[in-house]
């Protein structure tokens, strides 16, 4: 076999690997081409226009899947948690601001395309400062100075004008005139191509690290630190490179972020976005290396349009969240993961109509709880604000009893449907993995 | 030196506030290994269950309610849903608290408005107690230092002189052992968990009038909390006094004192310029610099000391 690769020489050799990145990383050719396409879907073609909303929404979810990735390899590769992790993101933000401003002015003639590797490597440089002393301890000592890190920047970003620009933060334009393909940058879908490639080449790059010496050792540490010593490596070291590493990717997210927005505020270092950071690695899975992507796109998806119908997103993601860490730890990569042994014996077909009969009681219990969370909502808030709680032209009134009676119905009677449903679930699922066991002997 | 005497007491009532806080969360972190970012929450829903209940029955009686209701709330919680996301490991945990404090949050601005509430000082506590140097001394603040000493004296006589506190005091440094030895550490952590949250409500009880009722204050207060636990060192409740008290005092004086580095370079004969290197940072004068000061002095302490001040073990 290897002779006759020997024989064909190297040209086939390439076609051989080009094949085989082909075959083993389609997921990630596949969502790549998706991503290229997925704008095209809402174009206009009477007006010729992009949808402003979806194009900015695919943009946000680019940036998030570079963060929330970078957050990953502290997370869950090295086991770190960091709870200051936006700092990075922000400071790689405001480093390309100041350097798309000094192109706009010409004293520095950098293309707009390699900005996101000065955002980077500003993300770099303050990783390696703070990362230094971060890094010199672990575990819950590393998540409460990360914690102080992460708020003395935004204190600082509200203080000093010169960097941060205060309160107002820096403002920039992006139409630089300086440009590798001669693009303008004027309309947002060439920023979002801009995006989509600075995503592939992190995401790539982030993959390759896992397959390092580093990443397996990151790995190593997050284990057990104490063999990780044994075997001749540094622990503090390690945490400290991968650290480093991860405020760049952090950092390119940021640079996005400014040529997204052509703003940076204090927004971009303060808590909020280091626990989106969280939210979006964690939900999506910290086991698996593409679990935050998944997570990130979901996040960002149900952040743009549940906020855009309802004010208590808050609600939702905590519910979302309590959910995930009470049933699903592996998070939703975690739960893909499951089905791997099930759908390898062939036998997922097995578990579909298990899981049809959940949708329906599911749905209910959905419909039933957020219509609880309205109806309060629009009790106090709504009512505070002058809005009216209307669905699909009918204005359901929170004061009087029948839209409540409704909700209580759907909740508590697909509460119980769900019950039996998952009970009998459970006992599919079980009878499943039973029937793989014993094949598996026989074989 | 009035200065000094006023600061110096209203330091020392935030700092006995903050230990209020803290010392439920250093015993919950301490013994269960949950980061409870939730906890600041139980701090707010403690104010608001007074402002609702003292419309009612009035100030006296909600001093006591709502800490109850704060701690009954606190043993559901652990009981029927901690419990089951501590199998999933400690950030599952925390995590757990982070969404809670999310819809916490939500729920209280549902229930009590996204504005203030007009929770009072009571009104025979609403006048001077005494003056000092021509500045008053507020008789809340001396009921806020009241309350907080006998609670300091309660818990460590609960602590040292019973049997379930030294059931406590072992499970901080020794859960596995305490478990080996025949007790029930699972209501144990019950009986500490609500424990803090009644704690937490009560520092928001007599918290809430002193300073302000609305949605955001325990994302205000949360960060703070975490610092004081740290500071102090895990396991150790003399460490979280100390802490607390040295947090309560730093905040109140960076306030009052108004200086900057400028100012100390012009002592030693250095004018700073605008021309100046770093003249940004060299002229920020103490005061806006205060509310940074808790987490530059957590960093220092962790990097020097990764147990805090006074840890007993390893976080």
């Amino acid at each position: 076999m290897s002779e006759g690769l020997v024989r064909t020489g190297a040209p086939a050799l390439a076609a051989g690997r080009a094949g085989g990145l082909l075959r083993r990383q389609w997921p990630w050719l596949a969502t790549l081409a998706f991503a290229l396409i997925v704008p095209w879907f809402s174009f206009d073609w009477t007006t010729g226009r992009h949808s402003g909303f979806i194009v900015s929404m695919l943009s946000q979810i680019g940036i998030m899947i570079i963060f929330a990735l970078s957050y990953n390899m502290l997370m869950g590769q090295a086991g770190l948690l960091s709870f200051g992790h936006a700092v990075f993101l922000g400071l790689g933000g405001y480093t390309t601001a100041h350097v798309v401003n000094a192109a706009k002015s010409g004293t520095l003639p950098i293309p707009l395309e390699l900005t996101p590797l000065v955002g980077g490597l500003g993300g770099l440089a303050f990783a390696l400062a703070l990362g230094y002393f971060a890094t010199k301890q672990r575990a819950t000592a590393f998540a409460m100075i990360t914690l102080g890190i992460g708020e003395l920047v935004t204190s600082c970003a509200l203080m000093f004008q010169t960097f941060f620009g205060g309160e107002g933060g820096v403002s920039t334009n992006r139409m630089t005139g300086h440009s590798l393909f001669g693009l303008g940058y004027a309309p947002p879908i060439q920023v979002y191509y801009l995006i989509v490639g600075w995503t592939a080449i992190s995401v790539a790059l982030m993959l390759l690290l896992t397959r390092t010496p580093l990443g397996r050792m990151a790995n190593a540490c997050r284990d057990n630190f104490e063999r990780a010593q044994f075997v001749g490596y540094d622990p503090r070291m390690v945490r400290f490179f991968q650290f480093a590493l991860s405020g760049f990717f952090a950092g390119i997210a940021g640079a996005l972020y400014t040529l997204t927005y052509e703003i940076v505020t204090y927004d971009t270092v303060a808590g909020a976005l280091s626990a989106n950071a969280l939210l979006m690695t964690y939900i999506g899975g910290v086991g698996v290396f593409a679990g935050p992507v998944v997570g990130a796109v979901l996040i960002v998806l149900l952040q743009s349009w549940v906020s855009l119908l309802s004010n208590s997103w808050l609600v939702y993601a905590g519910v979302l969240f309590i959910l995930m860490v009470t049933f699903a730890p592996g998070g939703l990569a975690g739960l893909v993961l499951m089905h791997q042994p099930i759908w390898r014996a062939g036998r997922l077909g097995r578990l579909a109509g298990p899981y049809l009969r959940l949708v329906v009681p599911a749905l209910l219990v959905v419909v039933g709880f957020v219509l609880v969370i309205e109806l309060c909502s629009f009790l106090t808030i709504g009512a505070a604000q002058g809005k009216s709680f209307t669905l699909s032209h009918v204005t359901i009134d929170p004061r009087t009893a029948g839209p409540w009676a409704a909700a209580a119905v759907l909740l508590a009677g697909g509460g119980v449907w769900l019950r039996y449903a998952i009970g009998g679930f459970g006992a599919a699922w079980a009878r499943v993995t039973e029937e793989i066991k014993a094949t598996g002997m026989r074989a | 030196m009035e200065v000094l005497l006023v600061s110096l007491l209203n330091g020392l009532v935030y700092g006995m506030l903050l230990f209020m806080l803290a010392s439920g969360l250093t015993l919950i972190f301490s013994m269960m290994g949950v980061l409870n970012f939730a906890h600041a929450s139980m701090y707010m829903l403690g104010a608001y269950f007074a402002f609702s209940v003292s419309r009612v029955i009035g100030f006296w009686p909600a001093l006591v309610v709502a800490p109850v209701l704060c701690g009954g709330l606190g043993a559901l919680i652990e009981m029927y849903a901690l419990r089951r996301v501590h199998k999933n490991g400690h950030i599952a945990e925390l995590l757990f608290t982070v969404g809670l404090a999310f819809i916490i949050e939500k729920s209280v601005q549902m229930a009590w408005g996204l504005l203030p509430v007009a929770y009072r000082v009571p009104a025979v506590l609403d006048r001077p107690l005494f003056h000092v140097y021509g500045s008053n001394f507020h008789a809340y603040r001396g009921f806020m230092l009241l309350v907080s000493a006998v609670m300091f004296g309660l818990i460590w006589l609960l602590l040292t002189r019973t049997r379930i506190g030294l059931v406590i005091q072992a499970a901080l440094t020794h859960p596995d052992m305490v478990g080996a030895l025949g007790h029930n550490v699972p209501r144990v952590f019950t009986i500490v968990f609500a424990g803090g949250s009644a704690l937490a409500g009560l520092a928001g009880v007599i918290g809430g009038n002193y300073l302000v009722t609305e949605p955001s204050m325990a994302v205000t207060m949360g960060p703070i909390v975490f610092v004081v636990v740290v500071f102090g060192g895990l396991g150790s409740l003399a460490g979280c006094f100390i802490a607390s008290l040295i947090m309560g005092l730093v905040q109140t004086f960076a306030v009052v004192l108004d200086v900057s580095f400028a100012d100390l370079l012009a002592h030693l004969g250095l004018k700073v310029t605008s021309a100046t290197p770093l003249a940004e940072f060299l002229t920020i004068p103490l005061p806006r610099v205060g509310a940074l000061l808790p987490y530059l002095m957590l960093i220092l302490v962790l990097l020097l000391k990764p147990r805090g001040l006074m840890g007993t073990r390893d976080t």
